[in-house]
């Protein structure tokens, strides 16, 4: 079973694992997520892959600590093991467009990262726009920087970089430089929402990366399905990036909150029983 | 010593009935519905046999089990010799016993049957087997062969892939199997309900295969951290089988089927077997089903669905069927032990829409009323819809075990392997050969989604066509080689 050789907390909330599983780190592409399950009373969560070293056979996750799984795996330890399945979901398609803006807000900007770095190597102008509540939620800056040929942040306190979303940073960037070739937006929904909608009457080609409830990440559930252009998709294996135009993201939104009272209930039972630990866990170091 | 009787006599005696547990004490808890049959039941049953010189009964098995042989040392009260017999062709016993549909195979064709109830093939067969588990478990382990050096991949730990691997194995080829979940067995495990197939009696089965050196590796998506090539040339294996099944939900295509509470029969039955979801929260998993629940479909994954949202609790569980009772595909006793659990069957019954409410959870749905008109192409009559005869139902939750078809995982990431129209594997039925050399396949993911025997029937059919290829084809084991 996989080991986690290292876990960093990289923000409030937020960790960095290091795990150890060489299939994974090897075919690993740009886009693909895995899926996690802690222990035998477990549930199996999707989460991206933030990096990968075919070399030392290992992957990177970073994790936000949104619910009852994701705190349980902040209380890991080194050298514990849990069980991983993947490279899961189609690889992003990287192709020389011309200037990509890749938009990442929260949780979201880990995935964007070897995305960003295969587009620059594919010889792409790649413009990160980055945003977070505050400067410490915008996350991996400095891994982000070295993937991109500029960088451009914003938070909504305005601690750090520009006051405000990601999407306002977009519309500057576009109303000064003109249109992009393509957009990569991965982040809350309503941010890929927000992006979609700025960038369809545009005409500007964008792709988001959709992170749905699922449970094998094969296709066999279906638990995943999104409607796209009309057609009910599955997340899993035809995703998860899609045609952020075509998305309907108001019902994916909605269905997002399939177990919404369940997954409330599971994280104060969880916050009763783990207090003192749970609390540390989300101290900044 | 067995009883001497005559054959009128033999062919009198009762059909002896499977005690079961009672419903109303059953629809609380997930333990076995079926009890088995006791010694002296299985004795007397056994008895019924008439030991005919041409049994049709063994025809009628898809993987030719002895049957007057394994039956008549019941007779005699030797079930080890039974038991020796039976895993002569079948190694997954206590499976089978309780999953295939006899009605339709061997007990379809008994003579004795012809006048009375037909021998409890079946019943006989999980008999024996737990007997088996009952004296301490594997009794009867079949030797292996001298190893061959050969390596067999078999991709997807199901009915077909346990099958194909236990066959191997005996043979003296090396075998890895690749599952994509966390834990073996395929359907025997996310599909069928505990109460139908304890999952003890899976683990077992595979623990045995594990004795006899077969490789488990779970977590393994072939197709995505290693290709079926990648199996051959980097990973040094000499043929691949590809058991992966039935795994793709079918939905209907009828609006409001994106609404929070219609799932697919695989994610209901996954969510509550796999996860354990029927004991959240000590298990992480939620099921989120609601009061009210709806099934949509008659075969036995949707009968499994019904009984489960009955012991979750449902108040209200309807099954709808655009056929009625008789051309429900379901096995007899599953189809009789819903009705015993209050299911309320509507018959000739099929959804038209979905409503979901504000937030988009199912409220209702709306459904035509049908009639049967001509035959189809199956033979069995055409549902119609009656003009103007529509009604709703309000509910909660609504399940779709109208079918599954093919995972595309695998075989969208295999290169010129031939696929028919609906996707499934094209094989030689001789040998279970893919339009690749050395890739063979059995099991749903060729035939489409059929029962359990078969694909077991498939996997050793695979199993023959294997060790045939590798040693006179492949000759060599690449091991040997480099």
């Amino acid at each position: 079973m996989p080991t986690l050789l290292e876990i960093k907390e990289i923000a409030p909330a937020f960790k960095q694992y290091l795990v150890e599983t060489p299939e994974i780190a090897r075919k690993h592409q740009a886009g693909q997520f895995v899926i996690v399950l802690l222990h035998d009373h477990g549930e199996r969560i999707p989460l991206t892959i933030a990096d990968s070293d075919a070399e030392a056979g290992t992957i990177t996750l970073v994790v936000q600590e949104v619910g009852k799984s994701t705190m349980e795996m902040g209380l890991m330890s080194e050298g514990d093991q849990i069980e991983v399945v993947g490279p899961l979901g189609t690889p992003t398609h990287i192709e020389k467009f011309g200037t990509c803006v890749c938009v990442g807000g929260g949780a979201g900007i880990a995935p964007l990262l070897p995305i960003a770095r295969a587009m620059k190597e594919a010889g792409n102008e790649v413009v990160s726009i980055l945003g977070g509540r505050t400067k410490e939620l915008v996350i991996l800056r400095d891994e982000m920087t070295e993937a991109s040929t500029e960088m451009i942040y914003t938070t909504d306190d305005g601690s750090f970089g520009a006051k405000g979303f990601v999407t306002n940073a977009l519309d500057t960037l576009i109303e000064e430089r003109g249109k992009p070739d393509i957009v990569v937006a991965i982040g809350p929904a309503i941010m890929m929402k927000a992006v979609a909608d700025m960038t369809r009457p545009l005409e500007i080609s964008t792709v988001v990366s959709l992170n749905t409830i699922m449970i094998d990440g094969t296709g066999m559930c279906g638990g995943c399905r999104v409607s796209v252009g009309g057609d009910s998709k599955f997340v899993c294996v035809d995703g998860p990036e899609f045609d952020a135009h075509t998305v309907d993201f108001e019902l994916m939104m909605k269905r997002q909150r399939t177990f919404l009272s369940e997954e409330n209930a599971a994280r104060l039972r969880f916050l009763e029983n783990h207090e003192c630990q749970a609390t540390k866990g989300t101290e900044v170091s | 010593m067995g009883r001497e009787l005559t054959k009128k006599e033999r062919m009198e005696l009762p059909r002896q009935s499977m005690p079961t547990q009672d419903p109303l004490d059953r629809i609380k808890n997930f333990d076995e519905v079926a009890l088995g049959l006791t010694a002296e039941m299985a004795i007397t049953e056994a008895d019924r046999c008439l030991e005919c010189k041409k049994p049709r009964c063994v025809d009628g098995c898809p993987v030719g089990i002895d049957i007057p042989a394994f039956i008549h040392e019941m007779q005699e009260g030797d079930f080890e010799k039974a038991l020796a017999i039976i895993k002569k062709a079948n190694t997954l016993p206590a499976i089978c016993g309780r999953v295939c549909p006899q009605e339709d195979q061997c007990e379809q064709v008994c003579v004795v049957g012809n006048k009375y109830k037909p021998v409890a093939i079946g019943r006989l067969e999980r008999f024996v087997a737990d007997w088996e588990v009952a004296q301490g478990g594997e009794i009867a382990m079949p030797e292996r062969q001298p190893e061959t050096g050969f390596k067999v991949a078999i991709i997807g730990s199901g009915p077909a892939g346990l099958a194909t691997a236990a066959e191997l194995a005996l043979r003296g080829h090396s075998v890895t199997v690749f599952e994509a979940l966390h834990k073996p067995g395929g359907v025997l495990v996310y599909g069928i309900p505990e109460f139908r197939l304890p999952k003890k009696i899976v683990e077992d089965e595979v623990g045995n295969l594990e004795k006899l050196g077969v490789e488990m590796r779970y977590n393994w998506v072939i197709g995505k951290i290693a290709s079926v090539q990648e199996l051959f040339d980097e990973y040094g294996f000499d043929a691949v089988f590809i058991g992966t099944g039935a795994g793709l939900p079918y939905f209907m295509g009828i609006p409001g089927e994106d609404n929070i509470g219609v799932y697919s029969a695989n994610e209901f039955l996954t969510r509550v077997n796999l996860m354990k979801g029927f004991d959240f929260p000590a298990f992480d998993t939620p099921v989120g089903m609601g009061r009210r629940v709806a099934v949509v479909g008659s075969g036995n994954v949707a009968m499994d669905c019904l009984r489960t949202a009955k012991r979750l609790g449902a108040e209200e569980v309807i099954c709808l069927y655009r056929r009625t009772r008789a051309e429900s595909p379901a096995r007899l006793e599953e189809l009789e032990h819903a009705e015993e659990e209050a299911i309320d069957f509507r018959w000739l019954s099929s959804p038209v829409e979905i409503y979901g409410d504000d937030d988009a959870r199912v409220a209702g749905v709306r459904v035509q009323k049908m009639e049967l008109g001509e035959p189809d192409a199956s033979g069995r009559r055409r549902p119609v819809p009656i003009e103007g005869e529509q009604y709703d139902v309000k509910l909660d939750t609504i399940i779709m075990g109208i079918g599954q078809g093919p995972n595309p995982l695998v075989t969208r990431s295999t290169e010129g392997l031939e696929l028919n129209r609906w996707g499934n594997i094209v094989v030689d039925e001789e040998t279970m050969m893919t339009s690749i050399p050395g890739v063979f396949a059995g099991g749903d993911i060729v035939t489409g989604a059929a029962t359990v025997i078969l694909a077991m029937g498939a996997g050793k059919v695979a199993a023959e066509g294997i060790d045939n290829y590798l040693r006179e084809t492949v000759r060599v084991p690449k091991a040997q080689i480099a």
